[in-house]
């Protein structure tokens, strides 16, 4: 369940982004998360709820933004769509599949008032 | 996913299917209108905070913090994470009356509770920290940077880490170590490695472990090897069994490897 521990590094960084820039609300929080970035939505959900219960993110929205997996193939050098880490390459088989997008981790932007 | 608009709802199985969860369905970005628009005056007092920032930061900030107070002492530093019960402790403590005084070496524990897994390794002779996260699942840098700091290591030393049994969540949280090493016992199943990817694609050995019961079991290395090759090619296998020793001389070597690679690269010291 580290996405209890994900969920509070998203209310320090409000709270900090709050002091710096001045508001006393916020109403809509984005994260982007890619496809295999080590996140389960449906926890980050839950744990997003408890995390910010008495902050000034208390009632907000949560949407999340998914980016997709991207991979190299190592063999044949084709840019390729990754949906999990065990997959092959699509055009050559390979498992050696670097990835290069889709593990993102990111407090995208705030509606705030 | 939703059946009502398409949008993933996350990839929570429950008996294979999709857990669903009622939900507000809309454009994700559409306050961006709202803002540039002045006939909605009911959100004219909101406005966008761009911030574009990694959740994990903070972590990883404190992991790079630890990363230069171990390389400034040529310290190397192992993460040994795998599943509850494949033999981590005993490994260590193996491990640890192997190299038998050979080099300064020190242990940082992480349970959720009892520091029972400390005293074993103190027992065995060498310094312990016990971490227990309570709840948390996993080891993370400020703890760890604060338990080095308790450690107060030599230079030249020998860091083992041995993180929280769980396969999922220490996969995302640097420590500051030079490799993860994930240790994975041949009492489990062979497709460990496609069940739990995330910390197989992040370690860069792993360590295959209680071999001396293979003649016992069905298990197949060859497929298990295979398995977590797929999901990291580069990954290193050493097969090892805490129990018969076998493996033990490689473990040492590579260890020993690092020891002297980390101390190889040690920043001169600033006179003066």
């Amino acid at each position: 369940m580290h996405e209890m521990s994900l969920a509070e590094s998203v209310r320090q960084i409000i709270e900090d982004a709050a002091r710096k820039q001045n508001f006393a609300r916020v109403k809509t929080v984005w994260l982007e998360i890619g496809q295999l970035a080590c996140v389960e939505k449906e926890s980050m959900r839950f744990c997003f709820d408890a995390a910010m219960r008495g902050s000034i993110a208390e009632q907000a929205l949560l949407e999340i933004v998914e980016t997709a997996g991207r991979g190299q193939c190592v063999k044949c050098q084709l840019e390729v769509p990754v949906a999990a880490l065990y997959e092959p390459c699509p055009s050559c088989g390979s498992y050696e599949v670097r990835v290069t997008g889709g593990n993102e981790m990111r407090v995208k932007e705030l509606e705030v008032e | 996913m939703c059946t009502t608009c398409g949008c993933g709802t996350g990839q929570t199985l429950i008996n294979g299917k999709p857990l669903h969860r009622p939900h507000r369905h809309g454009e994700p970005l559409r306050f961006r209108v709202h803002e540039s628009n002045t006939q909605v005056a009911e959100v004219s007092t909101s406005r966008i905070v761009k911030l574009e920032q990694d959740i994990l930061a903070k972590n990883n900030g404190y992991a790079e913090a630890n990363r230069r107070y171990l390389s400034g002492r040529g310290i190397f530093a192992l993460n040994l994470v795998s599943s509850p019960g494949s033999g981590k402790t005993t490994l260590l403590v193996k491990t640890i009356e192997a190299l038998n005084g050979t080099l300064p070496l020190a242990v940082i524990e992480g349970d959720q509770q009892t520091d029972n897994d400390a005293a074993r390794i103190r027992a065995a002779g060498a310094p312990a920290i016990q971490i227990n996260t309570g709840k948390g699942c996993h080891l993370d840098a400020r703890m760890v940077g604060q338990a080095m700091q308790q450690l107060d290591l030599p230079n030249g030393s020998l860091l083992l880490i041995e993180n929280v049994g769980n396969l999922v969540c220490p996969a995302s949280f640097d420590l500051g170590e030079a490799h993860k090493v994930v240790i994975l016992s041949v009492t489990e199943g062979e497709d460990k490695p496609l069940k739990y990817p995330d910390m197989f694609r992040a370690a860069n050995l792993m360590l295959l472990n209680k071999c001396d019961l293979l003649p016992h079991l069905d298990f197949d290395v060859n497929l298990a090897i295979e398995y977590a090759h797929r999901i990291n090619p580069e990954l290193q296998v050493i097969r090892i069994s805490a129990t018969s020793g076998e493996g033990m001389p490689q473990w040492l070597e590579w260890i020993n490897g690092g020891c002297r690679h980390a101390v190889a690269t040690k920043p001169e010291e600033q006179l003066g």
